[in-house]
């Protein structure tokens, strides 16, 4: 196991890509992002490929999160917070002002740091997503939680108690029902936002491992503080800084032969 | 070692003064509450709740203000609990950074500790005045003028306490706000809201000088809610300071009963209170 107290990269799995091939299912151009008048994000330009994960990377407070809120239009809850720039879905401006925000977000899913399954059955943790787009029969819809439920490798430990309260579960159990709801109103786009800071190491690889399933079918980011993780399940990867994009690249290439000064100092554990 | 002794003797002051406050409080409230037992307990029978008030030097009970008191109560918490939910709803969740939630929450304030004899004034200017005669109605809706800001501030508190991360979560599916709020938040708000409709229940059934002023009193049994109705507090009220021994007797016994119910209702708060917490 590589440490960041050792002073060691961290090793990468993934072969080189070729970019060539790839499309952009997000693509970030020239982005600011304020709250109030403090400027968090300064010209970010970034692509998220389809079906491929990349990691936003970076000490604390670098606006990786800032920019992840900003791909569903989160920050829209909240009041003093503006974003400019270019932010498409496809050919779809994410940040026009006519955006249907609830459309969006189901195209566009997220989990979070903290596990939040809502205050009801583990059934309905599920189900109640599906529901508010589709009209299923009994049987349909149990079909579909079941088969989210089987995407996030939660089916077996769930099947008998799908009526349990779905905060009754474990953090890592919640976490994996958390994805499973995500999963059930068919996304596009997946953003998790270091999700497993809050987990055991055998939920987090758990979680790893369901990272890696859904790339198949969906184009994921992931924000960590772990850049193991970030070496394990991303094919790319963003070191961001002061709100900066300092580097964007494969992560086979970050991770080995960076080109920015500070992304080896970051990532070989000299600051952050 | 002199520095540490000082503090040592200095702390054991401070406790001794604080264990002797508490004690003096406590004091008066167990004697308020031995001497309500012991003089409530020797009237209390049966027909205290078969028998209407009855005139001094005769037998009777209180059924009448048991009855006016129970239908008045439950119409105010009708009127007082919706609106007082929609606008701690609006406070806590539509309009949670507004100016607007800024100054209702500040006269919403006031509301919950203005004098309720003004209230009750307030209402027979709008009500009986208008009317020309007291009424259970009036008596009703001065009772639900207090019940409204004690609902507005336990829901807009109980709301807020609701994590951001459970509201970001639900629009994450793309949930809409009104279904975030109705099938999410107040589902983890559930508990702490009960509380507050029940503390706002507590709060209104020892209630006298609203409705002196709106619902007066009755001696006979009365479900007409366009006259004057009685209620447990106004007749304890007239029953205590009147010189009948009997009278007095049933005094004491409906302010027992009026004790009962809201110790009843606050041991209901509490648990619900500690299932929110332990949940």
């Amino acid at each position: 196991m590589n440490s960041v107290a050792s002073f060691t990269v961290p090793t990468v799995n993934n072969a080189p890509i070729n970019v060539e091939g790839l499309t952009e299912k997000i693509s970030v151009r020239d982005l600011d992002f304020f709250y109030g008048d403090h400027r968090a994000l300064k010209s970010i330009n970034v692509p998220l490929y389809k079906g491929k994960v990349t990691a936003f990377i970076g000490p604390s407070g670098c606006g990786k999160s800032t920019l992840l809120r900003i791909l569903n239009r989160m920050y829209d809850l909240y009041p003093n917070q503006r974003a400019a720039g270019h932010v498409r879905l496809d050919n779809d401006d994410i940040l026009a002002p006519s955006q249907d925000l609830n459309l969006l977000r189901a195209k566009v899913g997220m989990v979070f740091q903290k596990p939040t399954p809502f205050p009801m059955t583990i059934y309905e943790n599920i189900a109640f997503g599906i529901r508010l787009y589709e009209k299923l029969s009994k049987s349909d819809l149990d079909d579909r939680v079941k088969s989210a439920l089987e995407r996030a490798a939660l089916w077996n430990e769930v099947k008998d108690k799908l009526g349990a309260n779905g905060q009754s579960l474990s953090g890592g159990q919640q976490q994996r029902l958390c994805i499973a709801r995500t999963v059930a109103v068919r996304p596009e786009v997946i953003l998790f936002d270091e999700p497993c800071s809050a987990l055991d190491p055998i939920s987090t690889a758990k979680i790893e491992e369901l990272i890696d399933e859904l790339k198949d079918d969906y184009t994921i980011a992931i924000v960590t503080h772990n850049m193991q993780q970030a070496a394990r399940v991303s094919d790319f990867t963003a070191f961001m800084y002061l709100g900066e994009m300092v580097e964007f690249d494969q992560t086979t290439k970050i991770f080995t032969n960076p080109t920015d000064r500070r992304t080896q100092d970051y990532i070989t554990g000299r600051f952050g | 070692m002199a520095l540490y002794d000082t503090r040592r003797v200095r702390n054991k002051v401070a406790v001794g003064l604080a264990v002797g406050a508490t004690l003096f409080g406590l004091a008066w409230l167990v004697l308020i509450l031995a001497v309500l037992l012991w003089e409530g307990f020797s009237g209390l029978s049966l027909r205290v709740f078969t028998e209407m008030t009855p005139p001094p030097g005769s037998a009777g009970g209180l059924l009448n203000p048991i009855m006016g008191s129970l239908v008045m109560t439950v119409i105010a918490v009708a009127i007082g609990t919706p609106l007082g939910m929609l606008a701690g709803t609006y406070m806590a969740e539509y309009g949670r950074y507004d100016r607007l939630t800024m100054i209702v929450r500040f006269i919403n304030d006031i509301l919950l500790s203005a004098p309720s004899i003004v209230i009750g004034l307030f209402v027979y200017e709008v009500m009986v005045a208008q009317m020309g005669h007291f009424s259970g109605w009036a008596g009703a809706v001065a009772l639900a003028v207090i019940v409204i800001p004690v609902v507005v501030r336990t829901t807009e508190d109980m709301l807020i306490l609701v994590p951001d991360t459970l509201r970001e979560a639900a629009a994450s599916i793309g949930l809409p706000r009104s279904l975030m709020i109705k099938k999410v938040a107040y589902r983890a708000a559930r508990a702490g809201m009960i509380t507050g409709v029940l503390l706002a229940v507590a709060r209104i059934s020892g209630e006298t000088a609203p409705l002196l002023f709106t619902a007066l009193n009755n001696q006979f049994w009365s479900s007409n809610m366009n006259a004057p109705m009685a209620s447990l507090p106004v007749v304890i009220f007239q029953f205590a300071l009147s010189p009948y021994k009997d009278w007095q007797e049933l005094a004491w016994t409906g302010a027992l009963i009026i004790t009962l119910a809201v110790l009843a209702l606050s041991i209901t708060a509490r648990s619900l209170a500690a299932q929110r917490k332990s949940s």
